[in-house]
Formats: structure tokens, C-alpha cells, sequence
């Protein structure tokens, strides 16, 4: 992880790329240059390398319905992989993200249900309260001036008891009750988890859920006041407290942002599956964060973008299906999969390094 | 192991080999005066013995996907067992588990994607692998369940339930329990979410005479399922009895017990290495095993059977495994078995 670190050091707190106020080295730049220092193009180029491997190695990797559900692997993790890429952008972790995802899906069906309420009624209401959890860290964070690790920590626990204690609380055991036979199932399950036959191959809906969030993120990072904010406090949090940038107001909006893709990838989670359990979700956090690394964001902040995190996400899909596929024994499962990020993240510092270097 | 690939640096990966065999040549000579490697190379002769297919039927490929966390010894059994009919039966074996519902979820569909000629499922959590159940069964691909899931079996579209009925298996406990003069009683659930699970509990609370409450620990954190156990001793010194469900985790309650002072019996689902030697020293009252080696052997096999012959066994109803109570006295007999990891 820390092989990222050095091209860093060529742009100290650089206020990110395609921000309005361009470096004057970049200028007169070719397209080509341009596309060479992209975040993500070492991403991109791993990306390549594990797709060819697999391509070679595993028969059925290639067939067209195995590439759906590479995506729709990847695609659980990319709808995560970006609010938390734009997180640590910004200089901040969210370890709570995971449980969160668990926690949305679980507070929609018991609301829904033990309110015996429609299920939109529900779903707004796992949108107010994973909202509220990102204000709550948010809050929390930039009020304490504590590190984010220990606050999303203290978040990650408390929610991993509060899912587990509440649901056994209401529920009595330790799922929710189905709810596919309640009112506005069908029309929930078309938005968050339904699947679109494209031309033979079966693409879940998450995908364009994934692609969406993508090209927000990265619309609101290279074009937006806020997209600037987010390089600025994670540069330089001083520096930018001092040019008037809202510091406490981004941190809060990036958590908030982490808490909005938890409640969809959440009611992805109750649709599809109608009955949640309440102690899935945990260590999830970590994989949305090497995502986010592997698409080339720093672990320290002010560098990055949404596209990369979701080659990232692509990269982790392709490799835990791809193992599959290849018919290898699964002890070895982590090991390749540890193997392959590792390798992965290396080329990727390594083309930035040559991108730069040709500067 | 990287099927498929051309050896294109054929002299490197011979380099590779030899050092290999001289690094392994130079292991076994030095293991060669310890137990260890006496039995090993027992369960190498052994192994070679069975390695033989005994049908000539086309070589079928075969998937199976549970719901285990990493390093399970009671999937390890499963897994023997199923390598073994695999090996008789002609059938190339896969096998891949998660313990994430979403996650085992795609990997089903992986073997759907690869096009198996059958599937193995576990439905510990049922909701999770009802649609993709569903959908192996849509693209032609029997689909046996085993282990977990009874209930939703039928309906989920598969042959047939290879397991044992965790209502029943834990009705058995509460008897025993109650035929050892047993008063209160815990039983420690270290799968959180697993249906099976509370099944159980619920079962051996239904036939048990005295009272029995739930402990919840993290499985796949030993250190913290002994605390809580030691913890909950400490705190009620009453308890009488202590019932894991899990061999693995029989041994820490043993040890849990001991710290706490407490005087309670302990007594275990599933059997291992460990808990047959536990069982004959007396450290642990009773087990009660589901033969973990028969429903990976049979679900394979049916399997090949439906394939070859379309029969299906059961008759729609599952076919069952376990429980068998086991103490002091049959221990001893199935402790070698549970030696080489088949029971």
C-alpha cells in the first residue's frame, strides 16, 4: 500500500487534477501526457494484466454470462469503493462502512415490517438514519479533532452491536422476517435489485447503480466547488481552513456520502435476498478500502479518483471470481487473492512512476 | 494447478521442480523418525490405495459450495468426503465456501457460469440462495442440498437433503441431557445468523426438562468464544452443563471451565480428532455427530447416481445423517477414524 506514496511527493497538496487553477508544468501538455498521469491508469493497466491472466488461465472466464457476474461481483464493492475513495481523498477512513451497508438493510425491513408500513416507508427511513450515522461521524470527527480511525471504529462497533441487540430485540431471532409479500416489495426490488437481460447476458441492476455513483463522484470531483474542497482538505486541512474552504462542512458531506451508497448497496442487500442477517457485513470496510487504494488514492489523502476506485472494485471482482473459474483449490483462495491486489497495486506505482518520469 | 496453460518457460519451472523435490526429499528423510511423518506416509499408502475410479462413466464435473468460514475442521470431513466418491465416481471436484450470504450466493453462480453437472449447496441461510438455487436448477443443473436447509430443499427446486434434521439432532441433546440429570444448561451458538444453529438450541430447550439460555460467541475467534464462556461460568455458577456446537470449540469450553472453576459437563455437536480423545479421557460428556464424511460422500455420489441413472433417493423427504450420540465407550472405536479426519 504505501508504493503509491511517491509520486505524491512531486505535488505537495496539489489542489488535484482538472481543478480549475491548472499547475503551470501541465500546461501545454498533449492529451497523451495528460492521460498519463491520470490516478487510476496504473489501476487500469493492472486491470489488464489480471483480465489476461484469468483470460488464459481459467476456460470459462471469458464466456459472456461469466462477465456479468465478474461485474456484479465487482459492482457490491465499486457502489461502496466510492464514497469511500472520495473519503480518504478528503484525508479521512470509515471503518463503519461495512456494518453500515448491513445495518441500512436491516433497520428498511424491520420498520416495514413492524410498523407494518409500506416498504418505501422503510427504505426513506434507512435513507434518514444512514445519513444521520455519516453526520454523526462526521460531526463527531471534526468536533473531537480525534482520528478517524478511532472514530468510525467506535461507529463500526457500536453498530455491529446495535444490529446483532436491536434485531434480536424486535425480531427475536437474529434475522428479520420476510417482507416479499408486503406492499411496494415488487416496485423496491425493481429499483434496487432487479436484472436487465442485455443481449443474453444478465447485468444486475447494481451495475448501473455502480456506474452512476461513478460518474457522479467524478463529475462532482473534476467539475464541482466541492470536488475542490474535497482535494483541498485532504492536501492540506490547515492550508485550507486558511483560503476559507468549509472543512467541517466537506468531512461531514463525504461521511454523508458514504452513509447514502451504504442505504443503496443495504436495500440492494434486503431486495434481493428479502431476509437480512444481522451479523453479515463485517470486514467488508476493508475490502471498499483496498479498492480504493488499488485505484490509485492515497492512503494519506488529497490524491485520487471515483473512476479508479472503480477499477479497483473490478480488479477484486475479477479475482475472487476469477480463482473460481480457474478450478483452484479455494485454501489457496486468500493467498491469490492477497497475491494479486499486492501485484496489482505494484504495477500500478510503477506506471505512475514511469508516467511521471516522462514529464 | 494453473490448468490450461502452455509451458512457455518449460526449463525454469523444471529448475523450480527439482528444488522443489530436493527441499521436500530433504523434509520427509528428516520427518521420517517422528509420528508425524509415520502417519503420514500411512495416509499417503492409503490414499493411493482408494485413488482408483471405479466407473468408467464420462468425467462429470461436479461444484460444491457451503457456507463455511475459513478452516473449518467439520467442512474439512465434508470436503474428504466428497473427494473421495469423487475419485471413485470419475467426477472432477470443485469446492469453493463463504460465509457471507451474498457472497456464496456468486460463487454458485460462478459454477453456473463455468456449466457444472451438478451443484452441492448448503442453505444455512436460505433467503440468501434461494434465487440462484433456483436458477441452477432453471439451467438444467441438479442440485443437491446438504447439511443445512431441510425445509427450504424441496421447495427450492433441488433432488434431494443430505443432513441431519437440527430440530431432531437437538431434541436428542435435550433427552440425553436430561437422561445425565442435567439442570441448566447453555448452549453456545458460534455461527451468528446460522438458522441451523438456533434450530439446534431450540431443539435440545424443547425436550430438556431443565433451562437452558443461548450464548452467542464469534467462531472464528477462539480467544473470545473462551472468554465468554469463561465469562458466563463466572457469573452464573449453576450451570451444569455447557453444549457447544461445534467440535472445535468443545476443547476451549473444556478450557473455559476449568479457569471459571466451574463444574459443568460439557458436551459437543460434531466429532473431530480432538473431541474423540476428549470423549475417552472423559473430559467431555457426550457428542452427538451428524457424519459429516457421509454427507459429502453422498451427496457426490447421488449425484453421479442421478446423472448416470436419474435416481434420486429420499423419496422427497431428506435423508438423514446424524444424530448419532456418542460416549466414553464408542470413542474409543471411532477415535482412529476421527484420527485420519473421515469422522
Amino acid at each position: 500500500m504505501t508504493t503509491t506514496a511517491p509520486p505524491v511527493k512531486d505535488r505537495p497538496g496539489d489542489g488535484g487534477h482538472g481543478s480549475p487553477a491548472k499547475d503551470e508544468r501541465l500546461l501545454g501538455d498533449s492529451p497523451l501526457r495528460k492521460l498519463l498521469g491520470r490516478p487510476e491508469l496504473g489501476a487500469v493497466v493492472g486491470a489488464l494484466a489480471v483480465f489476461l491472466f484469468f483470460a488464459v488461465v481459467a476456460d470459462s472466464f471469458l464466456k459472456t454470462s461469466s462477465f456479468g457476474t465478474v461485474l456484479y461481483a465487482a459492482s457490491t464493492i465499486g457502489i461502496m469503493a466510492v464514497p469511500v475513495a472520495l473519503l480518504m481523498i478528503g484525508g479521512e477512513f470509515d471503518l463503519s462502512a461495512g456494518v453500515l451497508v448491513t445495518s441500512s438493510a436491516l433497520i428498511s425491513s424491520m420498520f416495514s415490517y413492524q410498523m407494518t408500513a409500506n416498504i418505501w416507508v422503510g427504505v426513506f427511513v434507512s435513507l434518514l438514519v444512514t445519513l444521520a450515522i455519516g453526520v454523526f461521524n462526521g460531526f463527531m470527527l471534526t468536533r473531537t479533532k480525534l482520528p478517524s480511525f478511532i472514530i468510525t471504529l467506535g461507529t463500526f462497533l457500536m453498530l455491529t452491536g446495535l444490529n446483532l441487540g436491536l434485531t434480536k430485540l424486535i425480531s427475536g431471532t437474529v434475522s428479520t422476517k420476510s417482507i416479499s409479500d408486503m406492499e411496494g416489495f415488487e416496485s423496491a426490488r425493481k429499483l434496487f435489485a432487479s436484472e436487465l437481460n442485455l443481449g443474453g447476458v444478465e447485468l444486475k441492476v447494481t451495475i448501473l447503480w455502480w456506474a452512476g455513483l461513478v460518474a457522479l463522484a467524478t463529475w462532482i470531483l473534476l467539475r464541482t466547488r466541492f470536488g475542490n474542497w474535497i482535494f483541498a482538505v485532504g492536501g492540506n486541512a490547515e492550508a485550507a481552513r486558511a483560503v476559507g474552504v468549509p472543512v467541517r462542512l466537506t468531512k461531514i458531506g463525504l461521511y454523508m456520502g458514504v452513509g447514502f451508497c451504504a442505504w443503496v448497496s443495504g436495500q440492494h442487500l434486503l431486495f434481493s435476498f428479502d431476509v437480512v442477517q444481522s451479523g453479515e457485513g463485517v470486514g467488508n470496510e476493508l475490502i471498499y478500502i483496498i479498492a480504493a487504494v488499488i485505484g490509485g488514492c492515497l492512503i494519506t489523502g488529497g490524491y485520487g479518483s471515483a473512476i479508479g476506485s472503480a477499477v479497483g472494485a473490478f480488479i477484486f471482482g475479477m479475482t475472487s471470481k476469477g480463482i473460481v473459474y480457474a478450478e483452484w483449490n479455494p485454501d489457496w483462495f486468500k493467498f491469490f487473492l492477497g497475491a494479486m491486489l499486492l501485484l496489482a497495486t505494484l504495477l500500478n506505482a510503477w506506471v505512475r512512476k514511469r508516467a511521471e518520469a516522462t514529464r | 494447478m494453473a490448468r490450461g496453460r502452455t509451458g512457455v518457460r518449460r526449463t525454469g519451472v523444471r529448475a523450480t521442480v527439482a528444488v522443489l523435490a530436493a527441499v521436500l526429499g530433504a523434509a520427509s528423510l528428516a520427518g521420517c523418525s517422528s509420528t508425524g511423518g509415520k502417519r503420514a506416509e500411512d495416509r499417503a499408502a492409503a490414499a493411493e490405495a482408494q485413488g482408483r475410479a471405479a466407473v468408467s462413466t464420462p468425467k462429470w464435473t461436479f461444484a460444491m459450495v457451503t457456507h463455511s468460514g475459513d478452516g473449518d475442521t467439520f467442512w474439512d470431513i465434508v470436503q474428504k468426503g466428497a473427494e473421495q466418491a469423487a475419485v471413485k465416481d470419475n467426477i472432477n471436484f470443485l469446492y469453493a465456501h463463504s460465509d457471507e450470504g451474498q457472497q456464496q450466493a456468486q460463487l454458485v453462480q460462478s459454477y453456473i457460469d463455468k456449466g457444472v453437472d451438478g451443484l452441492i449447496v448448503t442453505l444455512a441461510k436460505p433467503d440468501a440462495m434461494k434465487a440462484v438455487v433456483a436458477k441452477a436448477t432453471k439451467a438444467g443443473i441438479p442440485v443437491i442440498t446438504v447439511n443445512s436447509g431441510s425445509e427450504q430443499s424441496k421447495q427450492f427446486g433441488a433432488l434431494t437433503h443430505i443432513g441431519q434434521d437440527e430440530s431432531i439432532a437437538g431434541e436428542a441433546v435435550g433427552d440425553e441431557l436430561d437422561k445425565r440429570g442435567r439442570e441448566k444448561a447453555l448452549c453456545v451458538l458460534h455461527e451468528q445468523g446460522n438458522v441451523g444453529h438456533e434450530q439446534r438450541c431450540a431443539g435440545a430447550k424443547k425436550t430438556f426438562d431443565g433451562t437452558m439460555q443461548n450464548l452467542y460467541v464469534d467462531g472464528t475467534n477462539m480467544p473470545d468464544v473462551q472468554a465468554s464462556i469463561e465469562a458466563k461460568l463466572q457469573a452464573d455458577k449453576t450451570i451444569d452443563a455447557v453444549v457447544t456446537l461445534g467440535a472445535p470449540f468443545a476443547d476451549t469450553a473444556v478450557k473455559a471451565k476449568e479457569t471459571a472453576g466451574s463444574e459443568a459437563e460439557i458436551d459437543t455437536f460434531d466429532l473431530n480428532e480432538a473431541v474423540a480423545g476428549s470423549l475417552k479421557a472423559g473430559r467431555l460428556g457426550f457428542a452427538v455427530d451428524q457424519q459429516p464424511y457421509l454427507q459429502g460422500y453422498e451427496a457426490v455420489d447421488l449425484l453421479w447416481l442421478y446423472r448416470y441413472n436419474a435416481d434420486v433417493l429420499g423419496g422427497g423427504l431428506p435423508v438423514l445423517t446424524g444424530p448419532q450420540i456418542i460416549s466414553k465407550q464408542d470413542a474409543a472405536e471411532l477415535e482412529k477414524y476421527a484420527e485420519r479426519g473421515t469422522r
